[in-house]
């Protein structure tokens, strides 16, 4: 979350609750919506880096608010992430463990693995349908968020094929 | 009471063994297979594992080697394939993994052909024809020949036809395999629609949105059955699978 907070930041100093409002508005039901709390606790952590400045900003009848500012130094931690290469996606690995020491453990036999870990896949993918209907048509960003996480459990699924093929 | 009514698709001990050059390929070996009317069956598994073997014997497209498929409670392994022709001009409607369309035909006549065939009225036909074609995002091919139509246009006049006399049992072979995503979205809502109409679908494909959608999941592995259950909800665990990119929420 600190690099999205560091972007909205970038286009205008925002609050809090303002910064909570524009992620959700962006990713919409395809991404984990933050808490305020966890908003605060992030950002009082970039402050602590020296990546975003606080201003208090009086206003009338009602308690001070608090607005961040991004700094030099936060607007160069943006670019660099912006700029560097991003890691591709972990080889699902905890579900391999199990496939490749099953043997040895003599309790699970890999068919029924294979067969109990395509299912559970299976039901993701219907999770992600439903999910792709809910959200709005519009909303493009989500829509494309949830169509990634298709084709990773598309990849996986085809992997496992791959995995019965070869250890039957 | 009266009897429950028999599975629309039934196989016992199905076998289909290849000859190729004299040498036996197995390809599918006992397979037990029953659908209930209006189910919706993915079948999938790996290249050579038998799919497209399993769903021609029950379309009767591919002789059995032993074994037997009843459909509806009749016996069907045993027909001649004029009568087989008959059983699927009435009942059957097939999408095959490499489309098979009549090449000097235009789409809409490949589309209407089944219709006209089965006795529907050269106006119901065309109607039909419309409604899928809008469906699947072909109105504008209707007069095209299919040389020129792209793979995935192709793909989707195949299933318009097999879909034209509204078969109670379709069974179709890859019908998303060369799609991009809109279109497979077009053909899955179609799909949905003939589901909840209530017509039983039995299809191969390895593409696990189409899966998902459907009431089980047959796997096979060799020409058997090794996995054959219903599509769950997901479990809710801390992290789902999928939660790295996008977190499921209820
Ligand atoms: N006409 C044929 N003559 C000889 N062998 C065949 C014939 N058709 C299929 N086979 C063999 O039978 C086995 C099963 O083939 P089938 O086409 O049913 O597999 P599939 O599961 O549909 O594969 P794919 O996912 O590649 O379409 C394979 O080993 C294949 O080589
Ligand atoms: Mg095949």
């Amino acid at each position: 979350m600190r690099q999205s907070l560091l972007a909205l930041l970038a286009k205008e100093p925002a609050h809090g609750y303002e910064l909570k409002q524009a992620l959700e508005q962006i990713f919409g039901s395809a991404y984990p919506s933050p808490n305020i709390g966890q908003i605060y606790v992030t950002l009082s952590r970039l402050e602590k880096d020296g990546l975003v400045r606080v201003v208090d900003v009086e206003q009338s009848n009602r308690p001070n608010k608090k607005v961040y500012y991004l700094t030099a130094a936060g607007r160069e931690a943006l670019d660099v992430w912006v700029d560097e290469p991003t890691e591709g996606p972990r080889v699902r690995d905890e579900f391999f463990m199990k496939l490749v020491l099953a043997p040895m453990t003599g309790i699970a036999d890999r068919m029924a693995l294979i067969s109990r870990q395509r299912r559970h896949y299976l039901a993701l993918m219907r999770d992600l349908n439903e999910l792709a209907e809910r959200t709005d048509q519009g909303n493009r960003v989500a829509l494309l968020l949830i169509e990634g996480a298709m084709m990773h459990l598309q990849a996986d699924l085809d992997w496992l094929e791959r995995c019965q093929e070869d250890l039957s | 009471m009266s009897p429950p009514p028999p599975p629309i698709v039934n196989t016992v001990n199905l076998v289909k063994i290849y000859q190729n050059g004299g040498v036996p390929v197995p390809a599918v070996r006992g397979v037990d297979l029953q659908v209930e009317a209006g189910q919706f069956v993915a079948v999938m598994g790996p290249s050579g594992s038998g799919k497209s073997t399993l769903v021609h014997m029950i379309g009767g497209l591919d002789a059995r080697t032993s074994g037997e498929i009843w459909l509806d409670g009749r016996r069907a392994d045993t027909l001649s394939e004029s009568a087989w022709a008959l059983l699927r001009r009435q009942k059957i409607g097939f999408v095959f993994q490499f489309f098979n369309l009549v090449a000097n035909m235009t789409v809409a006549d490949n589309v209407e052909l089944p219709a006209l065939l089965a006795g529907a009225s050269p106006r119901e036909a065309r109607e039909r024809r419309e409604y899928l074609l809008g469906e699947l995002g072909l109105a504008d091919r209707a007069d095209a020949a299919p040389a020129q139509l792209a793979g995935g246009e192709q793909q989707r006049v195949a299933l318009a036809r097999a879909l034209a006399n509204r078969p109670s049992l379709l069974l179709a072979d890859e019908p998303t395999g060369n799609l991009d995503s809109r279109n497979t979205r077009d053909v899955l809502r179609l799909l949905s629609e003939v589901h909840r109409d209530g017509q039983t679908i039995i299809m191969v494909t390895h593409d696990a949105r189409v899966a998902s959608l459907a009431d089980r999941v047959v796997s096979l592995l060799d020409g058997e059955i090794v996995d054959d259950g219903a599509v769950g909800p997901a479990r809710r665990r801390p992290r789902a699978t999928a939660g790295d990119v996008v977190e499921l929420r209820g």
